[in-house]
């Protein structure tokens, strides 16, 4: 049996790229786990009192793996990912308001209600989605690659994936042209162990683990603990400096859990699993809690201020919830808009011959 | 004036391209070094080099999916598929990611991508390779389609494709490639250049008894259908070249039916939701009193094309069917 969280070790502490970090910006990593958190609990709650339509694939318990790889983001890196995309889209710095307002379908969310929780956007934070289809969000992460290569830009992109996609064809294609083309590219398999309800076991083939694939591309990889925080930053780093500065690919797996089933509406999230896995891993691998108990004993935080960060998540998230209670829906004449840049912009193009056949 | 084929006139569009903006590239299988598997990109990986015209493996899903992710960051590339065909392997990338990337953002991304390549049955390639996506590729809010009949409106269709913002699906034709065209060299051209923009018809052949709606090779066939049917019978066909499928120039359509009040549609899709099947249900909504007849679709025959070399032949739209089908209205 693994270690309660409250003595549970941080490894990496000394790794360089932790070892530099402020007192403010440790806590704010530890706001930034407490924000995802209490925003996907609470977009739960108005998820079962039927405020959101469609699906809501909860990232609870992942957190560790977007704070950690989005807090080593430099200007010219940008990341993409599948569906479970909350975590990852606050980590970048969206707001809670529109992000929630999005699940509830309102037009001040961050897609104006036309993409829901899977399809959050936002390029100014060089966040490029959010994409429902399993896996067909790596060849685009290729391309962010292939258009810093090709703009002469020195950066790097993460392309996040689950342990249910690395059997997609995409995906391999995906790694042939990284490593073929040389491109500075991360891709990140968050292997939580379930794809939807089918274990690793069940689903994928491999020698010692799902990383291990790169061996076919010629590409490096490793293996990284997804519950410590710190060690996904010292991982992490090295790949992305590696990619930034050799233009070279890596894949990354790293272990994680959810919580939840793979949307609210897995029906089978205590059959496929037990419940007394599911409470194992937050009773002894909770990354928010495993973060929380470091920071307590290097003196970041007490017991005050980290109670105080966490009220202010639930506090915010609250809020963003009545923002998007009352924001108002979509009206219809907006199903046009957002098709055509060219009709959208209103250029010569855009009105040059009919675009919409409605009638 | 000048004489150019298709593909010289598409190649010519691709230098033009390639030296007015450093973000276009051309990306596919064979482009490059191979100098194009049916030539279109000869010659200019040697005068542009291996950035700007770049070859790919076999791997339409993965390097679709790249061109699109290289243009949300503003690269402008222009895909080749070898065939058209291959956009099955490529599905989920050109839809799901291409065509719906904005709407699903809320406008914040746009995709000025061009994918691009033969896209025709008559080869004698089996099924599998003779697919005509317009018709698929149309039924998707988002997408571009332009499909040219000559050597003119590749070029010039291709230009506006390459600078659209939008994504724009490029269907060419193995079998026009090597037609030659009348193509102005641009030092004729008022502007300096040859763009024609999307969205605009263009009247073939005038004509004052009978509409045909083509585009791309059942352009060449209308045309001809239309010098037996005045020749042999003394019915004058107008043939309007769509030129683009969509955005579509409706209104051109209309005003030749308004004007000749028949209309048959001819194209190589299968008939099932074809390019003819929509613009009849807009011609019997919006001309529905300037009809004579009932609106006839010449299609390509409604199985998997066929191999054998004289039976596929038959199966595309012929003048003689089109003549055929003409005299049944006239």
């Amino acid at each position: 049996m693994s270690a309660p969280i409250t003595s549970k070790p941080v490894k990496h502490a000394d790794a360089a790229i932790n070892k530099s970090l402020s007192v403010e910006k440790k806590r704010a990593l530890y706001r930034d786990l407490c924000r995802i958190r209490r925003f996907e609990q609470i977009s739960l709650k108005y998820y079962n009192a039927g405020k959101m339509g469609g699906f809501l694939h909860l990232y609870i318990g992942q957190e560790a793996v977007a704070v950690g790889c989005v807090s080593l983001m430099g200007e010219n890196d940008h990341i993409i990912t599948a569906y479970r995309d909350h975590g990852h889209a606050l980590a970048v710095g969206m707001d809670m308001n529109a992000c929630m307002a999005e699940l509830f379908g309102k037009r001040t969310g961050c897609s104006k209600g036309k993409g829901g929780s899977m399809h959050y956007f936002a390029p100014d934070k060089n966040y490029w989605g959010g994409h429902g289809i399993v896996a067909g969000q790596t060849p685009l992460g290729t391309g962010l690659a292939f258009g810093l290569k090709y703009k002469g830009l020195k950066g790097a992109a993460m392309a996040f994936l689950g342990d249910g996609a690395v059997n997609q064809g995409s995906f391999h294609e995906s790694l042939n042209l990284a490593a073929l083309f040389e491109l500075p590219i991360v891709f990140i398999i968050e292997n939580n162990g379930y794809s939807m309800g089918t274990s690793q076991k069940r689903s994928s083939a491999y020698p010692s683990c799902l990383a291990e694939r790169a061996v076919g591309y010629g590409m490096a990889w490793k293996q990284l603990n997804g519950e410590d925080l710190y060690e996904v930053r010292a991982g992490v780093h090295d790949a992305l400096e590696r990619a930034r500065n050799e233009h070279k690919p890596m894949l990354l797996e790293i272990s994680t859990y959810r919580y939840q089933g793979h949307s609210v509406a897995d029906a089978n999230k205590f059959k496929y699993r037990t419940k007394e896995e599911v409470e194992r891993y937050e009773r002894e691998h909770d990354p928010v809690g495993i973060f929380k108990a470091h920071l307590l004993r290097d003196g970041t935080l007490d017991e005050a201020a980290a109670t105080a960060i966490d009220q202010a998540a639930i506090t915010e998230a609250e809020a963003a919830a009545q923002f998007a209670t009352q924001s108002a829906f979509p009206e219809p004449a907006e199903i046009f808009d957002d098709v055509y840049w060219e009709v959208d912009q209103k250029t010569e193009s855009g009105q040059t011959g009919r675009h919409f056949f409605n009638d | 004036m000048r004489r150019l084929s298709y593909r010289q006139a598409l190649r010519e569009a691709f230098d033009e391209e390639l030296a007015r903006d450093p973000m276009v590239m051309l990306m596919g299988e064979e482009v490059a070094q191979y100098n194009g598997a049916y030539k279109v990109t000869e010659g200019l990986w040697t005068k542009w080099g291996d950035k700007r015209v770049m070859d790919t493996p076999i791997s339409e899903a993965g390097f679709i999916g790249m061109g699109v992710g290289a243009s949300m960051l503003g690269v402008r590339p222009v895909m080749e598929l070898m065939f058209w065909s291959f956009y099955t392997v490529a599905w989920d990338q050109i839809i799901n990611n291409a065509g719906m990337v904005r709407y699903m953002s809320g406008g914040l991304i746009n995709c000025p991508i061009v994918i691009r390549g033969p896209a025709n049955s008559g080869t004698n390639v089996g099924a599998t390779h003779s697919h005509t996506p317009e018709s698929v590729i149309a039924q998707f809010p988002g997408m571009k389609c332009v499909v040219p009949a000559t050597a003119y409106d590749a070029k010039g269709l291709m230009k506006a494709a390459i600078r659209d913002n939008d994504p724009v699906m490029f269907m060419e034709n193995t079998l026009l490639y090597g037609e030659e065209w009348d193509v102005p060299d641009n030092s004729e051209l008022p502007g300096g250049e040859l763009v024609i923009p999307l969205g605009v018809a263009d009247i073939k052949r005038e004509g004052s008894d009978l509409t045909l709606v083509c585009h791309g090779r059942a352009v060449l066939t209308c045309l001809k259908a239309a010098e037996i049917l005045q020749n042999e019978h003394g019915i004058s066909a107008e043939v309007v070249d769509l030129r683009s499928i969509r955005p579509l120039d409706e209104e051109t359509i209309f005003n030749s039916v308004r004007k000749t009040h028949r209309l048959i549609c001819v194209d190589e899709n299968k008939p099932f939701g074809s390019i003819g099947s929509q613009i009849a249900a807009m011609v019997q909504q919006h001309c529905f009193d300037d009809l004579d007849a009932p609106v006839l679709r010449v299609n390509s025959l409604d199985a998997p094309a066929f191999y054998s070399p004289p039976i596929e032949k038959i199966q595309n739209p012929t003048p003689e069917v089109v003549v055929a089908r003409a005299l049944e209205i006239c």
